[in-house]
């Protein structure tokens, strides 16, 4: 296993080496390149751009190159964040291809959408939206299997045998017959010769050796002895750090430094001064926090100086006052509600949440008269070093940006706004320059989950059951600004997922969103993105409306999902594995939730103990996923596992508050988020089928906080709408 | 002020203020980036390194507290009883995600075995709820402290 982190990636070999076997149509191509087997293929990739027309002649965009050695390198486009995608791509060419995983190298891709596009994330260079395993399950397969045809067939040729006499296994072709075997490497300049097959049969599923079985990280052992390096530990010769504060308020400008005390700081090289932000360059990060503490920082507090959450919050409320961009409509909800014997209505809000990944923000950059170089840990390669290129005036072809392991990414590094910051710094830097942010800073100048205003009402009939659906909801699309082509009458894929098409069938159901965008406060993707927070509200009302007909929330879902059996399949047995209806003790409750997003299934049950003082505590998460075929066991469930703790963390203390347009929280004291000894039991269930697979990285973040939330409704009988949880609203009289 | 810092065993004189804090020393002076910055007030717990032997949190140690303690960081706990068992536990449970925090995680938990061979799950949890881990691998940490504690490894204190 290799891991290349620190040089840029030499692709140039598998463009340079002699094309045989290209055809116009061909997505594969192969030929021989630094004397090794290299198969390029191009991913299926849909332009963002609308203006993109088809690349002229063959452009592949991801590369596996069999050495003379026998050994496989994977260039390939996804980056490791702690998802394991670094482990569960390369299973799939090694079960192809016939090779052990171990002989599986990866290698970053250096930035170039339209090589490495995602084609899941209309072809841009991304790693997010739970999508790597969903977008590369057919090509990679693909790709390694006709490796493997074309290996066998050299094998034949020498051997004067019929290629169908032949097989592959553990990097050898295998003649039965005879009980000859000879080693990949031996065959890769002949393989290179041979024509790329028009077709290639994949495995069926009971053929799998790899897929569907656990399988160790390929990333681990350098993360458990401190040798990994993410984006904040590369160290150019002669680097400085710098450290950096931004205006408090967001559009706010620089007025004025004092820098004499700063300057005066033993390691102290350099004070930068841009129009929104100020920043000291030191020796080490020690010296550039003294500095910045030491200097007297007068801000022109701009246009939002007075701005709190509450302004934004009655934005949104009158926002869904009117009428919004109707997402979805099934049959005619207002002669439903008429007609309905009970109604039942609910307002919610979703708090503003910022990812505090532990890895806080950083960049470095060098930049020269003749280019410049970036060190960074991102999801979104090409778009950091357009940024850069932008920043500096640099053609994009003098932008060279290595890529690092990520101290975690959760829809933050999807945002280049450290890139771009640092690029200004170092403009006026003479070296590399590493700027590091502080917690606080990473903690204030986020790019946050958006706040969100729900407004529901529902019509029942004589049973209880809903008859009528009518949800209308105000907040900021992200999609908007960061992949406009997505947005269009005033609706995203992405704002609507979770809202929409939902596992229940409602016969009269209409969904209005209403895009508002909140003054001076920047808004991104956050783990488990849109459904983050329609999940969580259209599972609270669904409780509510259980509760209104006095109905078992499990049984009342499941009588409405009938249209769906894999969610109903997966809330059955999550139920089942939960004990759901065994007697809990008092103040304790178990509560559900049931999804269908990013492609997979899930239900979940969060059982909660609420004290005296009203603090909630998560004991156990029993939760049962559908996600199709499984390529790597262990790393769905520890992504299930993971995604459950975030939620809960946004569940029971997660939101961002502003005040005279600042944000109110700092660090891990004032923006806490869940520690060991507060951690429940973790159970995850995963149903085995072989449907395509879904994805992984999201959905538990989307299922727990409703669950949490009508499992603290089922302990208390108190109905929460606003999260976080407030320990005030469920304390003891 | 120059300050002779014994660290893993071999000595270093850095040339920094005195309350420059150890992780700072650690990682920009000596290059030694495996201790990892997380919040510089003691809350998140990544820059967890030993100091004779019990945790610390570097990013709130002055470099002048140190004196001549013995410094550990996680490039080379593995050279001791405790430290060996947690990074193998860590690998057999497949605890890691991003990574980010485990050195710190990695310390923490390599401590508590060294001074409680059987840690039981409040040993567990008071040892190491000052370290945060966002991907949520908590779960697999207290499995494989559990892990660890029950391996036969005897291996000599290096």
């Amino acid at each position: 296993m290799t891991l290349d982190h620190i040089g840029p990636v030499a692709t140039d070999g598998a463009n340079e080496g002699q094309a045989i076997g290209a055809s116009r149509r061909a997505f594969l191509k192969a030929g021989l390149a630094g004397g090794g087997f290299v198969l390029s293929f191009s991913l299926p990739t849909f332009a963002l751009r609308a203006t993109a027309g088809t690349p002229a002649g063959f452009e592949p965009n991801a590369f596996i190159r069999i050495g003379s050695d026998g050994s496989v390198t994977l260039t390939m486009p996804q980056v490791e964040m702690g998802q394991g995608t670094y482990t569960s791509i390369p299973m799939l060419i090694a079960e192809e291809l016939e090779v052990d995983l171990t002989h599986v190298g990866v290698e970053h891709a250096p930035p170039d959408r339209k090589r490495y596009g995602n084609p899941g994330l209309g072809g841009e260079q991304v790693t997010g939206n739970s999508s790597s395993i969903r977008a590369f399950w057919d090509p990679m397969r693909r790709a390694g299997a006709t490796a493997r045809v074309m290996l066998i067939s050299a094998a034949a040729k020498r051997w004067k045998v019929n290629p169908s006499e032949c097989h592959a296994e553990r990097g050898e072709v295998v003649h039965k017959a005879s009980g000859r075997r000879i080693k990949f490497g031996a065959l890769v300049a002949d393989a290179a010769k041979v024509p790329v097959p028009e077709k290639v049969e994949l495995k069926r599923p009971d053929e799998f050796k790899l897929i569907g079985t656990p399988a160790k990280r390929l990333d681990t052992p350098l993360k458990v002895n401190g040798k990994a390096v993410y984006g904040i530990d590369v160290r150019p010769p002669g680097v400085k750090i710098a450290t950096l504060a931004q205006s408090p308020t967001f559009g706010g400008r620089l007025k004025s430094v004092d820098d004499k005390a700063a300057r005066a700081v033993k390691g102290v090289r350099q004070i930068v001064r841009l129009d929104d932000a100020v920043a000291v360059v030191a020796d080490h990060m020690g010296a550039a926090k003294k500095g910045l503490a030491a200097l007297i920082i007068e801000w022109d507090h701009g246009p939002n100086a007075k701005l709190a959450t509450q302004d934004i919050e009655k934005e949104l409320e009158q926002a869904t006052l009117g009428a919004g961009a109707v997402a979805q409509q099934i049959g005619d909800v207002g002669k439903a509600m008429t007609g309905a014997a009970n109604k039942v209505e609910a307002i919610y809000q979703v708090p503003f949440l910022a990812h505090a990944c532990m890895e806080p923000m950083n960049c470095t950059v060098h930049v020269r008269k003749d280019g410049c170089e970036v060190w960074v840990g991102t999801q979104v390669l090409a778009r950091a070093q357009d940024v850069v290129a932008k920043t500096t005036g640099l053609p994009l072809d003098k932008v060279v940006v290595h890529n690092h392991l990520l101290g975690g990414g959760f829809g933050r590094r999807l945002e280049v706004d450290g890139v771009a910051r640092a690029a200004q710094i170092a403009m006026q830097v003479d070296g590399p320059v590493k700027v590091v942010w502080t917690r606080e800073e990473d903690i204030q100048h986020g790019v946050y989950r958006p706040y969100w205003f729900d407004r529901f009402s529902a019509g029942l009939d004589e049973k209880g059951m809903p008859v009528a659906w009518n949800h209308r909801y105000a907040g900021s699309s992200v999609a908007a600004r960061w992949a406009p082509p997505f947005f269009k009458n005033g609706l995203d894929p992405d704002s609507t997922e979770g809202a929409i098409d939902l596992v229940y069938a409602l016969p009269n159901m209409r969904v209005e969103y209403v895009q508002v965008e909140p003054p001076g406060i920047p808004t991104g993707f956050w783990r488990s993105v849109g459904p983050s927070h329609n999940v969580f509200v259209v599972e609270s009302f669904m409780d509510e409306l259980a509760a209104a007909a006095k109905k078992d929330p499990v049984q009342y879902r499941l009588a409405l999902m009938d249209k769906s059996p894999r969610a109903k399949a997966v809330l059955q047995l999550a139920a089942e594995k939960a004990g759901w209806g065994q007697p809990l003790p008092k103040r304790s409750g178990r509560g559900v939730s049931v999804q269908f997003a990013f492609g997979s299934y899930m239900a979940q049950v969060a059982e909660v103990e609420v004290s005296k003082d009203g603090d909630v505590r998560v004991r156990r998460v029993v939760c049962a996923v559908d996600c199709g075929a499984v390529v790597n066991p262990d790393t769905v469930r520890a992504q299930v596992q993971s995604a459950v703790i975030f939620g809960i963390s946004a569940a029971l203390f997660g939101q961002i508050t502003l005040k005279d347009g600042r944000v109110e929280q700092t660090n891990f004291d004032t923006y806490r988020v869940l520690r060991m000894s507060e951690a429940p039991l973790i159970e995850v269930h995963i149903v085995q089928n072989t449907e395509h697979p879904g994805g992984l990285g999201e959905p538990g973040t989307s299922a727990i906080v409703p669950a949490v939330i009508n499992a603290v409704f089922a302990a208390t009988g108190k109905r929460l709408r606003k999260p976080p949880v407030d320990p005030a609203e469920l304390r003891l009289a | 002020m120059a300050y002779a810092l014994k660290v893993n065993g071999t000595t270093h004189t850095v040339d920094v203020d005195g309350d420059t804090p150890l992780l700072w020393v650690l990682r920009d002076v000596l290059g030694m980036t495996g201790t990892k910055f997380g919040c510089g007030m003691a809350l998140c717990g990544a820059c967890t390194v030993h100091m004779n032997g019990a945790p610390i949190r570097s990013c709130v140690t002055p470099v002048q507290s140190v004196g001549g303690a013995a410094i550990t960081t996680i490039e080379a706990i593995g050279n001791t009883a405790a430290g060996r068992k947690i990074q193998k536990a860590w690998l057999d449970l497949e605890v890691v995600q991003c990574g980010y925090c485990q050195s710190g995680q990695i310390m923490s938990a390599s401590a508590l075995l060294a001074s409680n061979p059987h840690p039981n799950d409040s040993a567990i949890d008071d040892a190491m709820s000052g370290n945060i881990c966002r991907c949520g691998t908590y779960v697999r940490i207290r499995e494989a402290i559990k892990h660890a504690a029950k391996s036969t490894t005897t291996v000599k204190e290096g």
